[in-house]
């Protein structure tokens, strides 16, 4: 089944087409990823597709329904969720809050509820816990969840965010570089988490700029360049493609290319 | 572990107020004290209010004196032109100031940071004009006076009576609001403060809850602001002012941001001091500036979250 459909979208920034007719699908189930030089439009269409930027031209399908211009908390409701290429940790919380509240939309006390700290709050605050807890361990993050967040290293944040996400139950969850600036090991754990991800049904959309890693884990792979579509296939015939390369490092960078892509 | 912890983080604080509340009366050598004491917890219920909004939600509010006024004059108005009992008026008022609020959060909570502290602060001197210019229903500048407050046939006065009447509706909007940091709104409250963004991924309809928590935070503004009419038994505009809401912020900051133990803190704090410094006469005030600075600069968080921060760094 078509989870996600985009069909040629494009938005434009002050006369420059960031994205410029991208037609995308992606099944459920698969691990879907979104490389591309940088500048090339893959955080521009992740902003498109969770709803922080409404397209000038195209749809958005979500699970058969278009959704395209709907809000991010509306397509949260339906069961999208993001991380962010720069972090977006709550820093005020604990570590269990912050994934506490990506259950947001499961929970269903009112205002006036919460304020008299109605039995149904606390029923529902020990579910919440439960379930963020759940989500922080599966990233390997469970000891740490009374510390501030405030206190964790880098990699330890790129792994909450996804947690915070996880926690949400999202039918489609998109990673926006979740490996940059983690070190081989931290990179080696997030590989574990998108694949365990994965292996639960959840339809992963990836941007990510380490090669290897996208090789490792994806089911297909969608190549940008300049804001246009340049090839999609499998990792194996997107890593023979000569354009790639090209684009990438230019002709005479395919030493270094090949290199890249391993 | 932490169930436990959250619930202790609740109720220890409210324990520890009434306990103070009921003992700090040992102390009073005088009527002058209750008196003090119940304009520190009319002050603080605003506080509690306007902290929900500022110090959880991240939303900035310079005209929230506007709705101390809207309550101040509900008590005041109800009873003289339309007959009605003090405490109806006072429920009147609050409803007023969250329909008032909702009227005027509605597009002005769109804006952010300074924006959104310039419009507020529109609001305020608007409300101010318009209690000094409808002086037909107002008294105008000069003000206008409040009967007193009659519960279930008793007629409320003393300053002691006050000082229980208050502090008992000051540990209400308390508990209110405390409960509300562990909950579903109070952690998307707090994640708008940090990232809106983030929160509207995950669900959070970010424009409606800040609308909810600014009504709730006009509704508590409301309702102290008619306590501090019918306890003063006068009323003018002043109430409504731009340095009253000024002094409504500085007490949020200087008890400490989403801190709702720092809402009393800090309104002890602003209401005591001027007292305590009167003796100084002409550099009361300069006095007043200073100390606030001199906290600030050492105590940076504000009173209680700064405290609390170098106490569980001592207790480690």
């Amino acid at each position: 089944m078509m989870i996600l459909h985009a069909e040629q979208l494009a938005i434009g920034f002050g006369g420059v087409r960031a994205v410029d007719g991208v037609t995308l699908g992606i099944e459920s189930g698969q691990v879907f990823s979104i490389i591309g030089p940088n500048g090339s439009g893959k955080t521009t269409l992740f902003n498109l597709i969770s709803g922080i930027y409404v397209p000038n031209d195209g749809i958005i399908q979500l699970a058969g329904e278009t959704v395209t211009g709907l809000a991010p908390e509306a397509l949260a409701r339906r069961g999208l969720s993001r991380t962010f290429q720069n972090l977006q940790i709550f820093f005020r919380m604990s570590v269990l809050e912050n994934v506490m509240v990506g259950r947001h939309r499961h929970e269903r006390t009112g205002i006036l509820a919460d304020m008299l700290h109605w039995p149904s709050v606390k029923r529902q605050n020990e579910e919440t816990q439960k379930a963020a807890l759940a989500a922080l361990a599966r990233v390997g993050l469970a000891d740490l969840a009374e510390r501030p967040a405030s206190s964790l290293s880098y990699g330890a944040l790129k792994r909450l965010e996804i947690a915070r996400a996880l926690a949400s139950e999202p039918r489609v969850l998109l990673l926006d570089e979740p490996a940059a600036g983690c070190n081989s090991v931290e990179t080696q754990e997030i590989d574990r988490v998108i694949r365990s991800i994965a292996k639960d049904g959840v339809t992963v959309v990836l941007v990510e700029h380490d090669m290897r890693l996208v090789m490792n884990v994806s089911d297909r792979v969608h190549v940008l360049s300049q804001g246009k579509t340049l090839t999609e296939g499998t990792p194996e015939q997107v890593r023979s493609n000569a354009d790639v390369i090209e684009a990438y490092l230019g002709v005479h960078g395919s030493q270094e290319a090949m290199r890249a892509f391993g | 572990m932490s169930v436990r912890s959250l619930a202790e983080r609740r109720y220890l604080p409210v324990l520890a107020i009434v306990v103070l509340i009921a003992t700090a009366p040992l102390f009073f050598h005088s009527l002058f004290y209750y008196r003090i004491g119940a304009l520190v917890f009319i002050f603080a219920l605003a506080v509690v209010g306007l902290n929900l909004l500022m110090g959880f939600a991240g939303q900035v509010s310079l005209g929230h004196a506007g709705f101390l006024g809207i309550g101040a004059y509900a008590v005041a108005i109800g009873p003289t032109f339309f007959g009605l009992p003090p405490w109806a008026s006072l429920i009147i008022g609050g409803v007023l100031s969250g329909v008032v609020a909702f009227a005027v959060g509605r597009p002005i909570l769109q804006l952010r940071g300074h924006y959104l502290a310039v419009a507020t602060l529109g609001f305020g001197v608007l409300i101010s004009i318009v209690l000094t210019n409808e002086a037909e229903w107002t008294g105008g500048p000069d003000g206008m006076n409040v009967p007193h407050l009659v519960l279930f046939g008793w007629t409320v006065r003393g300053a002691d009576v006050w000082y229980w009447l208050t502090g008992a509706t000051f540990i209400g909007g308390f508990v209110l609001a405390g409960n509300m940091v562990d909950s579903p709104t109070g952690r998307a409250l707090q994640a708008i403060h940090d990232s809106e963004i983030a929160a509207r991924i995950l669900g959070v309809d970010v424009a409606s809850k800040k609308l909810t928590i600014f009504i709730i935070s006009a509704v508590y503004a409301s309702v102290a602001g008619s306590y501090l009419a019918l306890f003063n038994g006068l009323v003018t505009p002043e109430v409504a002012g731009f340095l009253r809401s000024i002094e409504l912020v500085a007490m949020v900051v200087l008890g400490g941001m989403g801190s709702v133990v720092g809402a009393l803190v800090g309104a002890a704090v602003l209401v005591v001091l001027p007292q305590a410094l009167t003796v100084f006469h002409e550099y009361e005030q300069a006095l007043l500036g200073l100390i606030i600075m001199v906290f600030m600069i050492f105590l940076r968080r504000g009173i209680v979250p700064s405290l609390a921060a170098t106490l569980s760094g001592w207790r480690r």
